[in-house]
């Protein structure tokens, strides 16, 4: 079971200030923390795991800078085989179809059976990546995945739907599956383990190599502005020390009729 | 551009309310730039969902069909993408559901039309199209507008257009047959299955305390269970404490999970995604408590309370006892 899987390494932005930039197009990232996409930790904790199960390799990809290494090393660190990094300068030129008409170029020179990708990534929230390299790919697909089991060269795949109803498919292999956070309980990695996996093999490719012509990864969409949420009434914050705000509390909850 | 296509999503029988809000804001938009509205339909046996939607677009086209009576994004895209070529819609509306993120991608990459998810608005301005999303979980808005002008996909957020009727219409019905025995097709439907079932039901409750992953640590929960307790109320969630398996998935709030109308809503620790406010769009009252005074919660409540839950929790518990003892 060979298996491809696409990550993404994203600022962290819970309980953190987000300013715009100066030209209105992303945020000012130099405060930032940055992270493994949640979804992309769950991806390669579940190719590892099958990795375990039925033997084979995982590989992990990712489109980005240098820095963005930080986040393969990771995936080495739980366990993935090698790593590739695809060089192409300033990554925020493209949209969703430039990074899947890139990915889909590296993998489909690869042998695989499976390719994971998360479901969305936590910064631009555009969730489409995934089933665009299947298209892209040609080959068999889901989304929303939260349970796989691998069966005579099919995956036997749940995928999530809106109100907690599963739909459980059969699909036969390659084929790319967009993985949902709780599939699994993504190992812990250490500093000493990703140390450790320093050795393990991580190679850099460059945009150039694969042959795409620059028409092809022009973005057809645009982003125009990006801007703090417009400003709405919201909730009205209960202030006051700690006794007052509880008997504010105490107070809404017996006018709402809920204390009885 | 003169027509917006609307693609009907159908579970069991059942119409979707994320169908009934696209017809809505594509109605809007044909009454402003007097488009025409078209909804797509393949299923099997799907008459009374015809008959639902008939006076909220200009024209139904169904395609019938035992292969459609599930969810297939294969067959849909070959259906769509040929309907597309005929027809060259300016729009075209999908769900931002788990199939309709399905569908949307492979469909984009097949017409080469350009691809904007999960949006909250669409507006013209001068024959420009623009799209609102948001990004960073809710923390940053953005405007996209689009390179070609031939026609766009879009991805809709459910529950953020109204569900009613906008303008008067009356369908004229067009049924198509495709062949769709040419149509590749290796992924079998095998069953539905329910993903939350459990002896609590949370959607039954008039009190919640619900729990998020401000909350930190698998032990630190009994703190919140002990509020809940104390208001003789349910213990729910947020998805990533289902996520790290430290509840289970039946007490779980959100579009994946229930969707609740308790009296009151207390959140703690509870970011606000917006999957999450989905789920508790029917909640009088919501009370959220969270140390970012920019959390998305607080736009979504109606009282707030910021500050480290650890502190505030004992004490809330601590007075609602002593007003219960009277």
């Amino acid at each position: 079971m060979d298996i491809v899987v696409c990550v993404k390494r994203v600022p962290l932005t819970e309980e953190v200030d987000l300013a715009v930039d100066e030209h209105k197009k992303g945020i000012k990232k130099d405060q930032l923390a940055f992270v493994l996409n949640d979804w992309d930790n769950y991806a390669i904790e579940e190719a590892i795991l099958l990795k375990e199960k039925h033997g084979g390799t995982v590989t992990a990809i990712t489109v980005g800078s240098e820095e963005d290494e930080e986040v393969l090393r990771r995936c080495l660190a739980m366990g993935a085989d090698r790593a590739i990094r695809i060089e192409a300068g300033d990554v925020s030129r493209f949209d969703s179809f430039g990074i899947s008409k890139i990915l889909s170029r590296v993998v489909k020179d690869f042998p695989f059976d499976l390719v994971f990708t998360g479901v969305l990534a936590d910064d631009d929230y555009c969730g489409m990546v995934g089933m665009m390299v299947a298209e892209e790919l040609g080959i068999n697909h889901a989304n929303m995945v939260i349970a796989i089991e691998i069966e005579n060269g099919k995956a036997r795949t749940t995928s999530e739907l809106e109100g907690g109803l599963g739909e459980v498919s059969s699909i036969a292999l390659p084929a790319l599956l967009a993985i949902q956070t709780g599939i699994n309980e993504p190992r812990y990695v250490s500093i000493l383990g990703i140390r450790k996996a320093a050795k393990k093999e991580l190679k850099v490719m460059d945009l150039s190599e694969l042959g795409i012509s620059d028409e092809e990864l022009s973005p057809r969409t645009i982003i125009e502005e990006v801007y703090l949420p417009p400003e709405t009434e919201g909730a009205q914050i209960l202030t006051g020390d700690p006794d007052k705000i509880a008997s504010d509390f105490v107070e809404i909850l017996t006018k709402k009729g809920v204390m009885g | 551009m003169s027509e917006v296509f609307v693609i009907v999503e159908h579970r069991l029988g059942e119409i979707r309310d994320i169908t009934l809000e696209m017809l809505w804001k594509a109605g809007e938009l044909a009454q402003e730039h007097s488009y025409n509205v078209t909804a797509i339909l393949l299923g099997h046996e799907v008459s009374s969902i015809a008959e639902t939607i008939s006076d909220r677009a200009d024209k139904i086209i169904i395609s019938d069909d035992e292969q459609l009576k599930n969810f297939n994004a294969d067959i849909y895209k070959e259906i769509i993408a040929g309907l597309i070529e005929e027809s060259k819609p300016g729009l075209i509306l999908i769900g931002n559901t788990a199939w309709g993120m399905e569908l949307a991608p492979c469909l984009a990459v097949r017409t080469g039309f350009p691809l904007a998810t999960d949006c909250i608005d669409i507006t013209f301005k001068d024959g420009k199209l623009t799209v609102q999303r948001q990004m960073f979980s809710g923390k940053i808005f953005s405007n996209v507008s689009f390179s070609s002008s031939a026609g766009c996909l879009l991805t809709i957020r459910s529950g953020v257009f109204p569900k009613d009727r906008i303008g008067d219409r009356q369908a004229q019905i067009v049924q198509r047959e495709f062949s769709l025995k040419e149509i590749p097709q290796k992924k079998d439907f095998i069953e539905f299955v329910e993903t939350a079932a459990g002896d609590v039901d949370i959607a039954q409750a008039e009190l919640l305390v619900s729990v998020g992953r401000g909350i930190g640590e698998e032990e630190n929960i009994s703190l919140v269970r002990e509020l809940a307790e104390a208001l003789n109320g349910l213990l729910s969630c947020s998805r990533p404490i289902v996520d790290k398996n430290w509840l289970p998935k039946y007490l779980q709030v959100g579009s994946s999970g229930k969707s609740v109308n308790p009296k009151v809503y207390v959140a703690v620790g509870i970011s606000g995604a917006f999957q999450h406010l989905q789920g508790i769009t029917g909640a009088g009252t919501v009370i959220a408590i969270n140390k970012d005074p920019k959390a998305p919660i607080f736009r979504a409540a109606d009282y707030g309370i910021v500050g480290d839950l650890f502190k505030i929790i004992p004490v809330l518990k601590e007075k609602v006892l002593e007003t219960r003892k009277g």
